[in-house]
């Protein structure tokens, strides 16, 4: 379950031009505070052990894929990797689609063959999210160099951890992209673990960003609780990869609330310094965008009410959804084993 | 005067028979370490490291960055200098990425530099199976491993074998890759207390029968077992050996069943083609292709990837009832099945474990 966060945020900090924009920050609150309440909704809805699936949910690490789409369109092509809820939402992915996959249901985004840990929604340019650490890297950036052989005007994304960075295939990846100069964002989510081992246990003290810049990408990094910085860094970035002028690396920190897969707040199994969590939950970065549009009375609590209200309607509409949707029946099982 | 020996024997589970084993083998040999993510962590792959860290230090029990294939080179370049080297990977489908460390540096070394350098290395990988495991977190790769001269491959079924093979698999002077199934981690035996190692090139008969052999492996040997008790009450005798080593296999333990029953059946979770179910056939064959009244069957997984939905995947997989239900139409049973299925039911979902199961992995 997830305990209460304590709603003492920290400042917004950003100079942004959005930062007066009272519309557009309200639309990206909205954004953040879906994507939050639907993972939430699937923690307490975890327990009813309908969804028979390992889950890594990816609570106050909302802000990066978030920032990130804004300047992405359906043409442009995200990939990730087990922690995809957030990159997969953000990007436009279908609710229902992935609400029903994790139900394992007929209507689900794979029709059941994934789960959470592999989602894919063509439509809107999410090519697919897959478990193996650094599975995906390669594919994205052979996704960048197929546009690229093709003349077509599009970036491809792809999201890891600090954890996947460690891979052999990401430094190969890297080294490929950089030689084409490929229109590839890789974005590094730094949540400073690998499942419940400490980047400081596997990693020597030097910053993943000097590789990447070494390898020869444009290296930009920000505060992964802050939407508005990631949106302007992204901005920056996705323009240059678009403009030829290679590959970009993102590396954003940030922090996991609950435990790698699961539902549990697991702070007391004390992998992580005490406090650690508090500091981070008192980052969020949904009540640090709120307090700034709130403050700035650049939203009404009526509108907040309402935003939250129209989430609510439609994360109980997916979950009815898939509820409701048939079960994928066993000899489906054996369709698509050989393309036509 | 006579002294009592008092060996003690008490039931444990499949994992903390694991972890007696490397904690026997770390205590005798103090070059042995112990390495792989997660295994100070608080879940100890599963239990089967707890403590180490904490009794045998830093020094020798290692967590590790998430880089397979170099880290089992890094492994193997340390087992080619005399340090001991147990590797762990939580799923088998994470050694992947380090196939062409095992395959063309374990394997090959001691052959390829005309026996002058060893590499004592024993890699432990877990298939995983249920609650959504999917496409890439529950393979059966046992053949993939099994193909490779060079290589020992084990697969223990039991909490005993689980502690004996990885005592004989650690004190090997080559590579080993020894496999577990993530069902088998509870299962508790009798594990004696003592420090045993067991053969790990040899197959074994679990249960005495006389008009089938069964062969299987690993969590197919349970499922096999149950099987065999039930299908007693038609008649049907099943000879159920425990192949225990895939590489190499144990065709004399075999065929001295074979012999016996004139019949064979493999079961074998993974798939057919090319795999261990269709090897052993062979050999069974090279080796009495007069003796056998019945062609032989083999049990093995559809060929397909498992889907993450239960409601596929429960179809997917072959266990005691499948099993049964090919035993008998093999031995053309025209009773009542039902009855039978009943008695292999769980009465639990069939995506977990056990009853109380709840994942996440
Ligand atoms: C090749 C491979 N090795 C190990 C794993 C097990 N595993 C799954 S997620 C994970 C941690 C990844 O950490 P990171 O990349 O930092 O992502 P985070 O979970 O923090 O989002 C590990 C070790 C895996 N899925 N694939
Ligand atoms: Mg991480």
């Amino acid at each position: 379950m997830i305990k209460n966060v304590v709603s003492m945020t920290t400042q917004y900090p950003c100079n942004n031009s959005l930062v007066s924009d009272g519309s557009a920050l309200t639309d990206i609150f909205r954004r953040l505070l879906r994507i939050r309440r639907i993972e939430e909704a699937i923690a307490v809805r975890y327990l009813e052990w309908n969804m028979r699936c390992p889950m890594h949910l990816s609570i106050g690490q909302e802000a990066i894929p978030v920032g990130i789409s804004m300047h992405l369109t359906d043409k442009d092509h995200v990939f990730s990797s087990h922690r995809s809820h957030g990159h997969y939402l953000a990007k436009g992915g279908d609710l229902k689609g992935m609400v029903a996959e994790l139900y394992g249901k007929e209507t689900g985004c794979c029709g059941g063959r994934g789960g959470s840990m592999h989602l894919v929604d063509l439509k809107v340019g999410f090519i697919g999210s897959t478990p193996i650490v650094g599975g995906t890297v390669p594919l994205a950036v052979g996704n960048a160099w197929s546009a690229s052989l093709k003349n077509i005007d599009r970036v491809s994304v792809i999201y890891f951890g600090d954890g996947c960075f460690e891979e052999g295939v990401l430094h190969e990846s890297m080294n490929f992209a950089s030689l084409y100069k490929l229109p590839v964002i890789f974005v590094c989510e730094n949540n400073g673990y690998s499942v419940y081992t400490q980047l400081k246990e596997r990693q020597p003290n030097r910053k993943i960003s000097g590789i990447a810049k070494s390898h020869g990408l444009s290296v930009h990094k920000g505060d992964g609780n802050d939407v508005l910085g990631i949106a302007s860094i992204a901005d920056k970035a996705i323009n240059s990869a678009r403009n030829g002028e290679g590959p970009q690396f993102l590396e954003f920190q940030t922090y996991r609330w609950l435990e790698h897969c699961g539902q549990n707040d697991d702070d007391d199994l004390e992998y992580r310094p005490r406090r650690e969590l508090l500091t981070w939950k008192n980052k969020c970065p949904i009540e640090r965008l709120k307090t700034h549009i709130v403050e700035q009375c650049l939203v009404t609590e009526q509108q907040i009410d309402l935003i939250e209200h129209d989430i609510k309607t439609e994360i109980s509409n997916a979950f009815e959804f898939a509820s409701n949707s048939p079960e994928p029946s066993p000899a489906q099982m054996r369709n698509h084993i050989y393309a036509s | 005067m006579h002294r009592n020996i008092t060996r003690k024997i008490r039931k444990i589970s499949y994992s903390k028979a694991i972890r007696e084993g490397i904690d026997q083998v770390m205590q005798e040999s103090s070059n042995l370490v112990v390495i792989g993510e997660g295994v100070p962590d608080p879940k100890s792959i599963f239990l089967t490291t707890e403590g180490l860290r904490e009794k045998y230090g830093k020094k020798r029990v290692f967590d590790m960055p998430l880089a397979e294939n170099g880290m089992t080179g890094i492994c193997i370049g340390a087992a080619i200098d005399g340090t001991r080297v147990l590797m762990i990977h939580q799923r088998i489908d994470f050694a992947l990425l380090a196939m062409d460390q095992i395959i063309n540096n374990a394997a090959k070394w001691h052959y390829m530099f005309d026996g002058q350098m060893t590499v004592p290395i024993v890699i432990r990988v877990i298939i995983g199976r249920g609650w959504g495991q999917g496409p890439q977190h529950s393979q059966g790769l046992q053949a993939l491993f099994a193909h490779i001269p060079g290589l020992k491959v084990i697969m223990p079924a039991t909490a005993k074998d689980a502690k004996g093979m990885m005592i004989t698999a650690l004190r090997d002077n080559n590579p080993v890759i020894f496999i577990e199934h993530r069902w088998l981690h509870h299962i508790e035996d009798d594990v004696p207390e003592e420090v045993y190692g067991s053969d790990i090139d040899k197959a074994q008969v679990i249960r005495r029968g006389s008009d089938v052999t069964i062969v299987a492996s690993s969590l197919m040997v349970m499922e096999s077992l149950k099987v065999a008790k039930v299908l007693s009450e038609i008649d049907i005798d099943m000879e159920v050996v425990d192949l225990r080593s895939v590489r190499p296999i144990d065709i004399n333990t075999i065929m001295q069943s074979v012999v016996k029953t004139k019949k064979i059946i493999v079961v074998d979770a993974a798939w057919k083609a090319g795999g261990i179910a269709g090897e052993i056939v062979a050999q069974v064959v090279d080796n009495g292709f007069d003796l056998l009244e019945r062609a032989p069957l083999r049990i093995s997984l559809p060929e397909h990837p498992v889907p993450t939905s239960h409601y596929m995947a429960d179809y997917y997989y072959q266990d005691a009832k499948e099993i049964a239900e090919q035993v008998m139409e093999f031995f053309g049973y025209q009773g009542n099945k039902e009855s039978i299925f009943d008695l292999l039911n769980t009465g639990y979902h069939r995506d977990v474990p056990t009853k109380n199961f709840h994942g996440p992995f």
